[in-house]
C-alpha cells in the first residue's frame, strides 16, 4: 500500500445523505476477479443515463469537480453491503480521501484498508467546507500526520483516527504482515484454546 | 470481575492481543467465504506465498451469482468465470467447498445456522454484511471486506476495535399477521438506518424470547441496515434445541457439554450498554418500505409520507429523491400501489417457516394476472424440506415459480432481475436504488404480505384479507 502523505486537491461535493454502497458500485461490476479497474464503475447509474450517456445532472460530472481528489458529503456514507470493490472504485477514480460527518462502520475499515482515507468531521465543519466547496477550483489540505484539514483561505479542521491506523497509513503497510510478527501468540491462542472450549 | 454482557464475555474469550491504544488481535473461529468477494484475496495470498493458516475453520459456498432457474448453466461468462474461480481456490487452498452439486449448497447465512456451523459464543466472519444473521445464535459476527478475508485467511485473526454496546428491548405481543420482519422494519423506520453504527446491538425483551431461531434471524439480519456493527440474541433453550443433531455441531456429550459453556454466556446480571432502546410491537402494523432506504418504512394502513413536513433539509431532498425514483406521491395509500413482481427469498426470508406463511396465504388462491411472483428457497435442503411438505405444490398451483436456491433477486447479480420502472414486494432486506436492476421500485415486507401483495396486485394489509388463516399466520411471538 501507497504510504499517505500531506494531500492538497480539488474537492467535489456530493450533498446526499446515505450513500450507499450498491450506488457507489453497482452490483453488475462486481464479478471481476482483480483489484483493479473499478474507477470507471464509479456511481455508475449515477453517472450514466439509461442509454448508456453520461448524466450531465450528477454532481461528479459536473466541469468543476474534474479532477478531483478529495469528495466531501453527508451523513452515514458506505451504508450497505460490504464490497470493498466500494473503496477501490473511489480510490482508482483518483479520490485520496473521503470527508463527511459519519460513515458506516465497514465501508470506514475497508477506506483504511486501502489507503483511502475516510475523515470524520462535525455536521457544521462539513456545512462549512460545502459553502467554501462552491467556489471554483476550491482545493483543501490533508495533513495526516497533524490530523488537519486546511484551506489557504484560514480554514483549519481538527480529525481524529485511531493512532495505530494513522502509523499503519504514514508507513503504507500491510497488516497482514504485521499480524504475522504475532505467529506466536496466535498459536499459544489456539492451543489454550483447544484446551478450555472444545468448539 | 465486573459484570459483562454477551458481547464483552465473548469479545474477551477471543483476545489473542490486546496492547494498549491498539486495536485487539481477535481470533475468528469461523470464516465463510463465498465467490463474490472472495478471488482478490486468495490471489493476495497467491502473489506472497502465503497458505491459509487453519482451512478447518473455513467453509465456502456459492451463492450470489448462482442462476435460480438453471444453476449449472451460468450465461454470464464473467460470473461462471468467479464460481470457477472459488472453486479452484478451495481446493488448491485445501477448504471445503457446498458446491453447485452438494446437498448443503445454499446461501452462505442460511447454510451456516443449518449444518451447525453456526454456534454460540463463536466468532464468525464473512465478506458480506448480512454475517450479522449469525448473530441469532448469540455468535458474535460481522461483515468485512476483502482485505479483511485475506487477512482471515492468512492469520486466522483480525485487528478490532471494541465497539460500543447497545440493548434493543423488543417487548410485547404481536398481533396474527405481524411477523419478525415486521419488527426488524418496524424498528428501523422508528430509528433510521444509522442508529447501530459503531455499536454491536443485543436484542432483548419478551418478543424476542418467544422468537423461533429462524426469526431471530431475520432480525439479526437487518441488524446491518440500521448500521450496527452485529446483532446478538442470548442462547437459550430454542437456540440449544435448534442446534441439536445438525451434522457440523457437536454431537452427544460433547454438545451437552457446549451447552454448559454456552449458558454461561448470558449477560451478568447488572452489566450495562453504551445505550439502550425499547420498541413496543403491540400495535405493530405490517411493514412497507415507501422509498429507497430500509428506514424509509411504515405501516401498510399509513400514507405515503411528505417530506415537506421531515425535520432537516438534507433529509427533505433524500426523501423527495426517494419518493421520485419510487414514483409516489405524498399522502397516497400504501394499499392503492400496484405491484408486477414478487420476490419471496434472501438470507432474511428465505427459511422453512417463510415459506410455510407464504403458503399460508397462497394456497387455493391465484397469483394476479400480470404479476410474476418467484419462491426462492435459501438452501437445498430447505427447498426439499418445503417439497416434502408439499408446499411447492401450493405456490405452482397458484401460479407462483419455484426456484432453486441462491441469493437471487434480492441483488440481481444473477439473471433474477426486476425491468426497469417496475415494483417488487420483496422479502429481501435492501431497497437501494437499482438493487433488484437499473431503475427497479423495491418495497422491503414480510413473506405473509409478499405473498398476499402476488395475490391482490397490490399491496393488501394480510391482517384483515385473510381471516380464515390468521391463527395459521401467528408465529410464535
Amino acid at each position: 500500500m501507497e504510504p499517505f502523505k500531506n494531500h492538497q486537491g480539488l474537492v467535489a461535493l456530493l450533498d446526499r445523505v446515505n450513500v450507499d454502497t450498491d450506488q457507489i458500485i453497482p452490483k453488475q461490476f462486481l464479478k471481476r476477479v482483480e483489484r483493479s479497474g473499478f474507477g470507471q464503475f464509479l456511481f455508475y447509474d449515477w453517472m450514466h443515463k439509461e442509454d448508456g450517456t453520461k448524466d450531465p445532472e450528477f454532481e461528479l460530472n459536473q466541469p468543476r469537480f474534474q479532477g478531483a481528489t478529495l469528495l466531501v458529503t453527508r451523513h452515514n456514507f458506505g451504508c450497505g453491503s460490504s464490497r470493498e470493490h466500494a473503496p477501490w472504485a473511489l480510490a482508482d477514480f483518483g479520490f485520496r480521501a473521503v470527508l463527511a460527518p459519519s460513515f458506516a462502520d465497514i465501508f470506514h475499515s475497508n477506506c483504511l484498508k486501502n489507503g483511502l482515507l475516510p475523515i470524520v468531521l462535525r455536521d457544521e465543519e462539513i456545512e462549512e467546507i460545502f459553502k467554501r466547496g462552491e467556489q471554483a477550483g476550491y482545493e483543501l489540505i490533508i495533513d495526516l500526520e497533524g490530523q488537519q484539514v486546511r484551506d489557504v483561505q484560514g480554514l483549519c479542521f481538527s480529525f481524529d483516527i485511531d493512532q495505530y491506523r494513522k502509523s499503519l497509513l504514514l508507513q503504507g503497510l500491510d497488516d497482514i504482515g504485521v499480524t504475522l510478527q504475532y505467529g506466536d501468540a496466535i498459536t499459544d491462542y489456539e492451543q489454550r484454546k483447544k484446551a478450555v472450549y472444545q468448539v | 470481575m465486573a459484570p459483562r454482557t454477551l458481547f464483552e464475555k465473548i469479545w474477551d474469550q477471543h483476545e489473542v492481543v490486546a496492547e494498549a491504544n491498539k486495536p485487539s488481535l481477535l481470533y475468528i473461529d469461523l470464516h465463510l467465504v463465498h465467490e463474490v468477494t472472495s478471488p482478490q484475496a486468495f490471489e493476495g495470498l497467491r502473489l506472497t506465498g502465503r497458505k491459509v493458516r487453519q482451512p478447518g475453520n473455513t467453509f465456502a459456498t456459492m451463492d450470489h451469482n448462482v442462476p435460480t432457474d438453471d444453476p449449472f448453466t451460468v450465461l454470464d461468462p464473467i460470473a461462471a468465470k468467479q464460481i470457477e474461480t472459488l472453486v479452484a481456490n478451495c481446493e488448491e487452498f485445501g477448504i471445503r467447498l457446498a458446491d453447485l452439486h452438494s446437498d448443503d449448497q445454499g446461501i452462505v447465512h442460511v447454510i451456516g445456522p443449518e449444518l451447525g456451523l453456526t454456534l454460540p459464543g463463536k466468532t464468525i466472519v464473512c465478506g458480506d454484511s448480512h454475517t450479522s444473521t449469525h448473530g441469532a445464535f448469540g455468535a458474535l459476527a460481522f461483515g468485512i471486506g476483502t482485505s479483511e478475508v485475506e487477512h482471515v485467511l492468512a492469520t486466522q485473526c483480525l485487528w478490532q476495535k471494541k465497539p460500543k454496546t447497545m440493548l434493543v428491548e423488543i417487548e410485547g405481543q404481536l398481533v396474527p399477521g405481524v411477523t419478525a420482519k415486521d419488527v426488524i422494519l418496524g424498528l428501523i423506520a422508528t430509528y433510521g438506518v444509522d442508529f447501530g453504527t459503531g455499536h454491536v446491538i443485543e436484542f432483548t425483551g419478551s418478543a424476542v424470547r418467544k422468537m423461533t431461531m429462524e426469526e431471530r434471524m431475520t432480525v439479526c439480519n437487518m441488524a446491518i441496515e440500521a448500521g450496527a456493527r452485529a446483532g446478538l440474541v442470548q442462547p437459550d433453550e430454542t437456540t440449544f434445541d435448534y442446534l441439536r443433531g445438525r451434522p457440523y455441531a457437536p454431537q452427544g456429550d460433547a454438545f451437552e457439554a457446549c451447552v454448559e459453556a454456552w449458558k454461561k454466556l448470558a449477560t451478568d446480571e447488572g452489566a450495562s450498554y453504551d445505550k439502550t432502546i425499547r420498541f413496543d410491537v403491540t400495535t405493530l402494523a405490517p411493514q412497507v418500505t415507501w422509498g429507497t432506504h430500509p428506514g424509509m418504512g411504515m405501516g401498510v394502513d399509513g400514507t405515503v409520507p411528505d417530506p415537506d413536513a421531515m425535520e432537516s433539509d438534507v433529509e427533505r431532498r433524500a426523501a423527495w429523491q426517494a419518493l421520485r425514483y419510487m414514483d409516489l406521491q405524498p399522502g397516497m395509500k400504501m394499499t392503492d400501489v400496484a405491484v408486477q413482481n414478487v420476490f419471496i427469498g434472501s438470507c432474511t426470508n428465505s427459511r422453512i417457516e417463510d415459506l410455510r406463511q407464504a403458503a399460508v396465504v397462497a394456497q387455493g388462491r391465484k397469483v394476479a394476472a400480470g404479476v410474476r411472483a418467484m419462491i426462492v428457497p435459501g438452501s437445498k435442503k430447505v427447498k426439499k424440506q418445503a417439497e416434502q411438505e408439499g408446499l411447492d405444490r401450493i405456490f405452482l398451483d397458484a401460479g407462483f415459480e419455484w426456484r432453486e436456491s441462491g441469493c437471487s433477486m434480492c441483488l440481481a447479480m444473477n439473471p433474477d432481475v426486476i425491468p426497469a420502472g417496475e415494483r417488487c414486494a420483496s422479502t429481501s432486506n435492501r431497497n437501494f436504488e437499482g438493487r433488484q436492476g437499473r431503475g427497479a421500485r423495491t418495497h422491503l415486507v414480510s413473506p405473509a404480505m409478499a405473498a398476499a401483495a402476488a395475490i391482490a396486485g397490490r399491496f393488501v394489509d394480510v391482517r384483515e384479507v385473510f381471516g380464515a388463516e390468521k391463527e395459521e399466520l401467528h408465529g410464535t411471538v
